[in-house]
């Protein structure tokens, strides 16, 4: 064939920009209770028909349904809309003390409130997850105490971080909750890291690796997938697909006519896609693949479909690159009002106690924010100690460092 | 025993004593390593303690990270220095600062070992000296032996040490000692005092350099191969020079540096790795701190060129005794 036309680069782009409304057509999705459930110990190509298609449970009138529906007793899902509603109210106010000054950075989790909770819920004490910045419900699910991580966000005398750290990077050894890096992906290779130390040891313990759309293109990304199917490392790969990268949309990291479950079977890996919206399949999900991991039979790797329904951070202005309504035209719409419907079909909840929860819940947060903020802001400079700065780069300070803290008069 | 030995001795040691030790890497495991450190060690430990790992620096640094945060303590090969720079994220931001973003309440007690330097006709990427790139790192230890019994009691050490240690080897050095003269026969370890290495436990502490010749003339500060050539330059051209093994190269052993210097009052940088920003200007910039007033010369700086290290240009780039030795008069005539 002779090559007549000269060659053209292709750039992925959304359908929908400012002014205009997104095709969501691209999205691969499947009634809920029609993907099949397979059993833990499935081998991971036959996971290649789940990886192309969307386990739900939730269907649009808030029933249960299908092979996925879990057992779940009612508390724990009243305590899952209790913790999503509980993370939305606090990234709502931890937003307007951003505009307030009083700390210098947030990033909501508008929209992807389920992942964290729910999975939270289907894991064991002692775990470890390796968050991204966006997974705050995990905290929430285990009831951190929000007065330590605003401190956290406010820089303030009592941040266990002691100031070192960007706001929302927080570190909850005890509550299974990594330290996060400002650098992406490299917490997904240490998940599997993590896994195959508990392998080593002969303990019971699993990890939980997690990585957002955008950052699957990161080299780490892939060099995860490789160590944890080379060692079946007992560890669950959360990539959580919200369709942007800040201004980019997830056609760009790759996602273009493919699914990112796809790239987990590539590596021989089982893999799910999974509504990242629908609690139950969130829950359901997470406790096949914890189950698998428990068992010694190795990796999952999950696709959550879900949508970042707010802005990527504080700095961020997203009617510059997406439809300002784009969020509620998102097909799998939103994890709140879902679990909320379901509940209230089965008499669990009301919108009396709706009320009273948000209600309670705001003054909850409220309460906690007062308390922190007795502890200093980052608008009053009431910050850790400088002298502190020092401490902690090496187990024990070495001798330049004792002369810099001297020089520096602190 | 030779360096390779020594450093096999040393993993021995510490897989013996710390049920936490785990040793992998490339080719690592069943065939026991490219270098033969890691020989044996798989069929003594078992393959969860000494394990073979796919070609992936990233991936062996970052899995190591997640293990040490577990409470492992990882021993890592990356199989030639040149080797590292996919790993840089996860050495740089992680290993290197989990201490410190999380106060403490995570760490990265792991040692990265890499074979280093030239001098084996390895071209550009079996002969660098990144030793620069790890020391400009803050959080990071980095430590260079020069002999079998430096090697295997530094080794322990770092293993032993709970922050993240980069362990340079400089594999000229893995069969006997070298001081540049590669026209002559290499005498092996077995004929040198260094070689002799006991079989059992033992340690070198971390930031203490080593007087490797006494001298008064003047102050040498090195490390690795280069120990030797600086030996060779001061038998050759007469100079009492005093040779300052650093081994651990940052934080280092600023007592010892000062110390000589103060007395000689000259003083001589030599290292393989190239000129600028090397650790040489660091060298440097610390003597003219602390002994500005006792100085009777410039310091001078005896380096790679500040070039790829190149292959049939093997010794016009190596700093030889030659070059190492008209620094020498240099510093005394001045």
């Amino acid at each position: 064939m002779s090559q007549s036309k000269p060659l053209s680069l292709h750039v992925p782009e959304p359908t929908g920009r400012p002014g205009c409304k997104t095709d969501f057509s691209y999205l691969r999705l499947n009634a809920a209770g029609e993907t099949r459930r397979p059993p833990v110990d499935v081998a991971p190509p036959d996971t290649a028909d789940l990886a192309w298609a969307l386990i739900r449970v939730l269907d649009e009138s808030g029933n249960a349904v299908g092979p996925w529906a879990p057992e779940v007793d009612s508390d724990l899902l009243r305590f899952g809309l209790r913790t999503m509603m509980k993370t939305r109210i606090f990234d709502a106010r931890m937003v307007i003390a951003q505009r307030q000054k009083k700390m210098s950075f947030y990033m909501t989790s508008l929209g992807e409130e389920a992942l964290g909770t729910a999975q939270a819920l289907a894991l064991e004490d002692g775990d470890m997850h390796f968050p991204t910045y966006r997974q705050q419900s995990l905290l929430m699910a285990h009831k951190v105490s929000m007065v330590d991580m605003i401190c956290q966000l406010l820089s303030n005398e009592r941040d266990p971080l002691k100031g070192r750290q960007l706001p929302v990077m927080y570190s909850v050894r005890k509550s299974g909750f990594f330290t996060i890096s400002g650098n992406l992906a490299t917490q997904f290779v240490q998940a599997v890291g993590w896994g195959m130390a508990s392998a080593i040891k002969g303990d019971t313990k699993i990890a939980s690796g997690w990585i957002g759309d955008g950052a699957t293109a990161e080299s780490d990304f892939n060099t995860a997938l490789t160590f944890a199917h080379v060692y079946r490392a007992p560890v669950i790969l959360n990539v959580v697909n919200n369709q942007w990268a800040i201004s980019t949309f997830q056609a760009l990291a790759g996602g273009e006519s493919v699914t990112f479950a796809a790239r987990g079977v590539g590596s021989g890996i089982a893999s799910l896609r999974v509504d990242g919206n629908d609690f139950l399949a969130v829950y359901a999900a997470s406790r096949w693949a914890a189950e698998r991991a428990r068992s010694n039979l190795g990796p999952t790797l999950i696709e959550w479909v879900t949508y970042r329904a707010g802005p990527h951070s504080t700095s961020d202005d997203p009617s510059k690159y997406r439809p300002a309504d784009d969020w509620t035209h998102f097909p799998l719409g939103d994890p709140i009002a879902r679990l909320r419907l379901h509940l209230t079909l089965r008499g669990l909840w009301s919108d009396e106690e709706h009320e009273a929860t948000q209600k309670e819940l705001e003054a909850e947060i409220v309460a906690a924010q007062k308390e922190a903020e007795q502890y200093g802001t980052l608008a009053n400079g009431r910050g850790p100690s400088a002298a502190s700065m020092f401490e902690d780069v090496y187990k024990d300070m070495p001798e330049h460092l004792r002369r810099q803290r001297e020089q520096s008069g602190v | 025993m030779t360096m390779i030995q020594a450093l096999r001795s040393a993993m021995d040691v510490m897989l013996e004593r710390d049920n936490n030790v785990v040793i992998y890497g490339q080719d690592v495991g069943y065939f026991g390593g490219v270098f033969r450190c890691t020989d044996g060690l798989q069929a003594k430990y078992g393959k969860s303690r000494v394990f073979d790992a796919p070609i992936s620096e990233g991936g062996i640094v970052g899995t190591a990270v997640g293990m040490a945060a577990y409470g492992l303590r990882p021993v890592v090969e990356i199989q030639f220095a040149d080797y590292f720079y996919p790993a840089s994220d996860q050495i740089v931001s992680e290993a290197a600062r989990l201490r410190y973003r999380s106060a403490g309440e995570f760490t990265a007690a792991m040692t990265i070992r890499m074979p280093c330097g030239g001098g084996i006709y390895g071209g550009q990427t079996h002969s660098q000296s990144p030793e620069a790139m790890f020391t400009h790192v803050c959080g990071l230890r980095t430590v260079m032996p020069s002999n079998p019994y430096d090697a295997k009691g530094l080794l322990i050490s770092c293993i032993e040490n709970d922050d993240p240690v980069i362990f340079l080897e400089p594999k000229r050095l893995y069969n006997g000692p070298f001081d540049g003269h590669h026209d002559k026969p290499v005498v092996p370890w077995s004929q040198h005092p260094l070689g002799e290495v006991p079989e059992g436990y033992y340690t070198v502490p971390l930031d203490t350099a080593s007087v490797f010749r006494p001298g008064e003339d003047l102050t040498v500060i090195t490390y690795g191969t280069m120990v030797f050539v600086a030996e060779a330059a001061a038998r050759e051209t007469g100079v009492d020079a005093e040779i300052i093994d650093l081994r651990s190269i940052w934080p280092l052993d600023l007592d010892a540096i000062v110390n000589s210097v103060k007395k000689t009052g000259r003083c001589v940088v030599v290292h393989e790795a190239t000129r600028t920003s090397g650790f040489g200007a660091e060298l440097v910039a610390l003597v003219q701190e602390h002994c500005f007033y006792h100085l009777e010369a410039p310091v001078e700086r005896v380096t790679g060129w500040d070039t790829p290290y190149p292959h049939a240009q093997e010794w016009a780039y190596f700093p030889g005794p030659d070059r190492v030795g008209a620094a020498f008069k240099r510093a005394m005539e001045a």
